[in-house]
């Protein structure tokens, strides 16, 4: 964490598909940088190795299979990691290792299921990214990988309801098999644990429990203590419920540090006042080249970039057990101890979010990623006060991809011109968007998001959206932002002008820098 | 007297076209001349004393040259336009002009309804309308020739500037009820009724009213607008959904809950719109009409479309039904009562104090302006432009 003084130089920020460089007032400012990369696994192979042969809390992996057995293998969707890793990818080296010991015991029926819950499809470019093409070749073309839908009904089984009344529902395969194995990358606190199955291959009804507006309003936070979290302690009673009522699963949960992006964008990584004269040129010659260029060729080239992130961590086994194992790791690289709140949190929205891999950061997506994710990124507390005002930079252009967020559009254009409460519009709107044949359609058959996907999206930033006094967007659409509840500013300085009125003349102000995942540790 | 007249001149006509975009009504077969007084065309015609003459889209497109070869031999040259005209007898007594040439004012009493001969026969020179024809003369001059079953009274407490929206709001009221027999079935199958406005000009926003005046309350109404002025009156007037055009297909699917088939402007809905009344009248949103009427429903075309290109697979495959409207007559409401379409639009005149609608009013001299500005009427934020002749 740095406290700015006179001395310090401008700061980065994001601006979708760039950057600029903002000065922060002195003496009153600091800027909450993440941690350096934790070192890799350097052995990455050997470890997965290691973890499937001694699990946690669980036979080894060779003891659970056998050659008459259903074996389902389930993965992550495209949604992590972000940027997309270097080949191979942490889901490919942990599943071919998991079809290793399968092979060797003989068995034979296996499936390979995309945990998307309602996420869109992955692209086959995407699949062969993830999996690898050894695993896409062998089991694509025989329809044995393929990509949980929540609407199909005929495939769908309920577990079992939990005492909240919660019902678990979950793709009919994967509960009828003799065994699940989950391979996850969990690249933030929030993922994984039983959230892998209890989301990743739910349906709609079964999701509607804990994504709504209630729930993700009395969720403090997404990435801290779970028992602070309504959305994990509703998934963790349907977790019981998984554990008591569904298949055997072999959970295994890999973590990776914070090298996300490679040399070419090394100024990305640094503190601004270590920057050398090769940084800043590195800065310069980005900045001015993506300002030439228009969104289309901008998104092409940072859609193109994949990280260089490595293992730092694998585990398997009984679920609970891996996962909390699982979280001291992504804790050990994202946590920052910070002391106290401040009036304002300032932050630059990147081009990419969990819910636009290869497409458009819509508007709807740049609320999701600045009051959903970045600003539950604390364990504790927020960094901002109660009452404060959150100032993001982001151009919030009005694009949407149709492609993939079709029901995005008309969220827009429908819903956020009659509400921008998350509760008004789950209790108006919810049931109509989710119920649409054509998003169904497009959903299950296309590579759309599921049609109430832009409600969810709302409802993730439900928590930011109360608990700030005023939400600030620098560099936005002015028109676009309105809509979506906020405040336009031209200007960092005219965002801080505005900011007064909430927060007064000289306002405490934390920036959380991004990239580089972090999680301040408020005391 | 001085009156605004178009003479037939084909090079004015063509050099009208070619210059209207960048340079509206400088160059046209319109002038402001001394024109000689038509001769009294003998029983039951009266002089009839302007007080305001509306901008019509349809004089606009003949002062552009862009109007239809069709009409040629239903108009008469030298003609004076305007033809949305309240004005007063010689006695006083105030009315708005129902301009058709009907038949008895062409002195065929007997025509039969389906057969348009009288139009170009009879005892005045050729003319469909007051506005188009030599003999009788037109709104854009002091006073012109009025036979009396085109004199509609007006009540004493409405207003020159509400009487004069009462022609094109007459217009707009007759497209509506084209809707329904499409909106009638859909209500008996138990269907949520949805018509579609595209275009919120004047026409546009005199269909809206049309519609939530005289049919059911509960029927959707969903218009294309492009303007915030038009949005603004459309959502006012009573539309429920107003969105850009380029949105309406978005909108319309949202409504009906359908699929939208296909990708940008070429996509069609799966289903759609019970009905469409396109008041533009241009290619483009005759295409838009097309596809976002659901299958075997129809488009009424209200604005004059002229010569328009247009891919009608969509039409064939979907057998939609394309139906004019034009002027006025006597309507049909959906409780089987019957009415004049001018009685319907002066109550809803009165209704919306449809003086909201009238942007701006200048004196026949200022004619180029007033034309410009009705030409740009959206992009200036108008709606009816008029001639004011009472001081002139």
């Amino acid at each position: 964490m740095l406290d700015v003084d006179r001395s310090t130089p401008p700061i980065l920020f994001w601006r979708g598909e760039g950057f600029s460089l903002e000065k922060l007032p002195a003496d009153r400012s600091r800027v909450i940088y993440p941690p350096e990369p934790l070192a890799g696994i350097d052995d990455v192979d050997g470890a997965i190795r290691d973890a499937l042969l001694n699990p946690l809390d669980m036979e080894p992996l060779p003891a659970l299979l056998k050659p008459d057995m259903k074996l389902t293998i389930v993965f992550d969707d495209a949604s992590l990691s972000l940027p997309k890793m270097r080949k191979p990818d942490n889901r490919q080296r942990v599943i071919e290792a998991v079809l290793d010991h399968a092979a060797a015991a003989g068995v034979d029926d296996i499936h390979i299921i995309a945990a998307l819950g309602l996420h869109r499809r992955m692209h086959d470019y995407e699949l062969r990214h993830v999996l690898g093409d050894r695993i896409f070749d062998a089991f694509h073309p025989r329809g044995l990988l393929y990509q949980h839908d929540a609407e199909d009904l005929d495939n769908l089984t309920v577990l079992g309801t939990t005492d909240e009344g919660e019902v678990l529902e979950i793709n009919k395969r994967a509960a009828d098999s003799d065994l699940i194995v989950y391979a996850n990358v969990n690249q933030v606190a929030m993922d994984g644990g039983w959230k892998s199955i209890c989301t990743g291959l739910a349906s709609y009804r079964c999701l509607s429990h804990h994504h709504n507006a209630h729930t993700l309003q009395t969720t403090r936070s997404l990435m801290g203590h779970r028992d602070h979290s309504a959305l994990h302690k509703s998934i963790w009673r349907m977790g019981k419920i998984l554990r008591d009522h569904g298949p055997k699963i072999f959970q295994i949960e890999t973590t990776i540090n914070n090298s996300a992006f490679p040399d070419s964008f090394g100024f990305l990584a640094k503190r601004e006042w270590e920057w050398s004269v090769k940084d800043r040129a590195m800065y310069l010659g980005t900045e001015k080249s993506l300002n030439r260029l228009p969104n289309r060729a901008k998104r092409k080239i940072f859609h193109s970039i994949e990280a260089p992130y490595e293992m730092t961590g694998v585990h398997a086994g009984y679920t609970p057990t891996v996962h909390e194992k699982t979280l001291e790791r992504v804790y050990a690289q994202h946590l920052v101890p910070v002391e106290g709140q401040t009036d304002i949190l300032t932050m630059g929205i990147p081009f990419i979010c969990p819910y636009n891999p290869e497409g458009i950061m819509n508007p709807i997506l740049v609320m999701c990623m600045g009051l959903g994710y970045l600003f539950n990124m604390y364990r504790n507390k927020p960094l901002v006060r109660e009452g404060g005002v959150i100032i993001m930079t982001h151009p919030t252009y009005r694009e949407f991809n149709p492609v993939h967020h079709p029901s995005y559009i008309d969220f827009f254009d429908e819903v956020l011109a009659d509400t921008t409460d998350p509760v008004v519009m789950g209790e108006k709107w919810e049931k109509k968007y989710a119920e649409d044949e054509w998003y169904k359609h497009l959903y299950r058959t296309g590579n759309a998001y599921h049609g109430v996907h832009p409600f969810y999206a709302w409802y993730w930033g439900a928590h930011g959206q109360q608990w700030a006094g005023k939400v600030i967007i620098v560099g936005g659409d002015p028109s676009t932002v309105r809509r979506l509840g906020f405040t336009p500013a031209s200007t960092m300085d005219d965002a801080f002008e505005i900011a007064s009125d909430v927060v007064g003349r000289s306002p405490t102000i934390s920036h959380l820098h991004v990239p580089g995942v972090l999680v301040a540790d408020v005391q | 007297m001085k009156a605004l007249q178009i003479k037939r001149s084909p090079m004015k006509f063509g050099l009208a076209r070619l210059t209207s975009p960048v340079l509206p009504a400088k160059v046209s077969a319109l002038d402001y001349r001394s024109v000689d007084d038509p001769d009294h065309p003998g029983d039951g015609w009266q002089r009839f004393n302007v007080h305001l003459a509306g901008i019509c889209g349809s004089d606009l497109s003949l002062v552009e040259g862009h109007a239809s070869a069709y009409f040629e031999d239903y108009v008469s040259f030298p003609f004076v336009p305007g033809h949305e005209v309240v004005g007063s007898t010689d006695d006083g007594t105030r009315y708005v002009l129902n301009p058709v040439l009907n038949p008895a004012a062409r002195g065929v009493p007997h025509a039969p309804a389906d057969d348009y001969a009288h139009y170009a026969t009879g005892n005045l020179e050729p003319g469909i309308q007051t506005g188009f024809c030599c003999s009788t003369g037109g709104g854009w001059a002091p006073w012109l020739w009025a036979h009396e079953s085109q004199l509609h009274p007006i009540p004493d407490d409405m207003p020159d500037e509400r009487a004069v929206l009462v022609e094109p709001l007459a217009g707009g009221i007759h497209a509506a009820l084209l809707a329904w027999p499409h909106v009638e079935r859909a209500i008996e199958r138990g269907e949520p009724a949805v018509v579609v406005v595209l275009g919120a000009g004047t026409m546009g926003l005199a269909a809206i009213a049309g519609l939530r005046r005289y049919l059911p309350a509960h029927m959707q109404i969903i218009a294309g607008a492009r303007y915030p002025h038009q949005i603004a009156l459309a959502k006012a007037i009573g539309a429920n959904e107003v969105v850009q055009a380029a949105k309406l297909d978005r909108a319309v699917r949202r409504a009906t809950a359908c699929h939208l088939i296909g990708d940008g402007s070429s996509a069609y809905l799966s289903s759609g719109a019970h009905v469409t009344i396109d008041a533009v009248g241009t290619s483009e949103s005759i295409t838009d009409a097309l596809r976002i009427t659901r299958p075997r429903g129809r488009v009424v075309l209200l604005g004059m479309p002229a010569d328009v290109k247009l891919d009608l697979t969509g039409l064939w495959h979907r057998e939609t039904e394309i139906k004019g409207a034009y002027t006025y007559g006597t309507e049909t409401l959906p409780d089987g009562s019957t009415a004049t379409t001018f009685d319907l639009a002066v109550d809803t005149a009165n209704h919306y104090q449809a003086e909201r609608l009238l942007s701006a009013t200048y004196r026949l001299d200022d004619h180029v302006d007033a034309l410009a500005h009705a030409a740009a009427a959206g992009r200036r934020g108008a709606v009816k432009i008029a001639f004011d002749l009472r001081k002139q």
